[in-house]
């Protein structure tokens, strides 16, 4: 086994541990804390495997912004373990079989797919900003105009939401 | 920094394929299992970033770079759904106090 090797299962066992947290940790400050953690070594991941664009946008997009606002509204809502809804035991058991069955169907439909050959690269660049620069403002720049757009509906939609309805009279 | 591919040091994309299917099984079992709403959100979040992964490892294993500006993409979009989702989850706070998932059942009628 060589070191990548060692490091790559480790880096995907704490993946899918933090993960596992999120999920089954009952304090919801807690559980943002872990889907941090969880961000951060899918980050790592993607370093690993040479993405460093994508990891560093992961980082400042899901870990520095999105986490921020779920741990704003939570803070904001003054959410605890004690008014934290429960589901029932039988729903919990129901669950875990649901999602027990579709990682077993997932997995076995996948395990024995047929992939192609990997192209034969000498250096693997692809992921460098410069590359992927040059994709995303030449042959992408229609997607990437429109997204901008779907910020500023967002944006819009998420004022429009959260104001009172008394203000928008007035 | 390593420039040489992980696949070509042992590292099978097998291995990439169970981990996200694994992180995506666990985003199901959460949406499933948990009624705060807002871990629901979290959960869905899990789904996303695991399809991501996935593209990543096959975008480095085949050594094409479309696939990480999907990746992009998919952030992007992920991003305002996570801004309406939860001004969402705070207008349902707001009339109900609570932000059980049970709850949007009234938008049944």
């Amino acid at each position: 086994m060589s070191s990548l090797e060692i490091i790559a299962t480790v880096l995907g066992g704490l993946t899918i541990g933090s993960a596992l947290m999120v999920v089954l940790s009952p304090h919801p400050v807690r559980s943002v804390l872990y889907l941090i953690l969880t961000f951060f070594l899918i980050s790592g991941n993607y370093i690993l495997m040479n993405a460093q664009f994508i990891a560093v946008v992961n980082i400042i997009v899901y870990a520095g912004a999105i986490m921020v606002l779920f741990l704003f509204v939570l803070m904001l809502l003054n959410l605890s373990k004690d008014n934290e809804p429960k589901s029932s035991i039988k729903m919990k058991i129901a669950a875990t079989f649901a999602g027990g069955a579709l990682l077993t169907v997932l997995i076995a439909a996948l395990k024995d797919s047929v992939i192609l050959p990997k192209t034969e690269m000498l250096e693997n660049q692809q992921g460098m900003v410069e590359n992927l620069g040059q994709l995303l403002f030449t042959k992408y720049v229609l997607p990437f105009e429109m997204s901008s757009i779907l910020f500023i509906a967002a944006m819009v939609g998420a004022v429009l939401l959260a104001k009172r309805e008394k203000q928008i009279i007035e | 920094m390593i420039l040489a591919s992980i696949f070509e040091s042992g590292v099978s994309i097998q291995f990439y394929i169970v981990l996200s299917t694994i992180l995506f099984a666990i985003g199901v079992l959460g949406v499933l299992i948990r009624k705060n709403a807002i871990i629901v959100l979290m959960c869905v979040e899990i789904m996303l970033n695991a399809v991501n992964l996935l593209m990543v490892a096959f975008s480095t294993y085949f050594g094409n770079g479309d696939a990480q500006v999907f990746v992009f993409f998919i952030m992007v979009v992920a991003a305002a759904e996570a801004t309406i989702g939860l001004s969402i989850l705070v207008l349902l706070y707001r009339n109900n106090r609570s932000v059980d998932i049970g709850l949007f059942n009234k938008l049944k009628g």
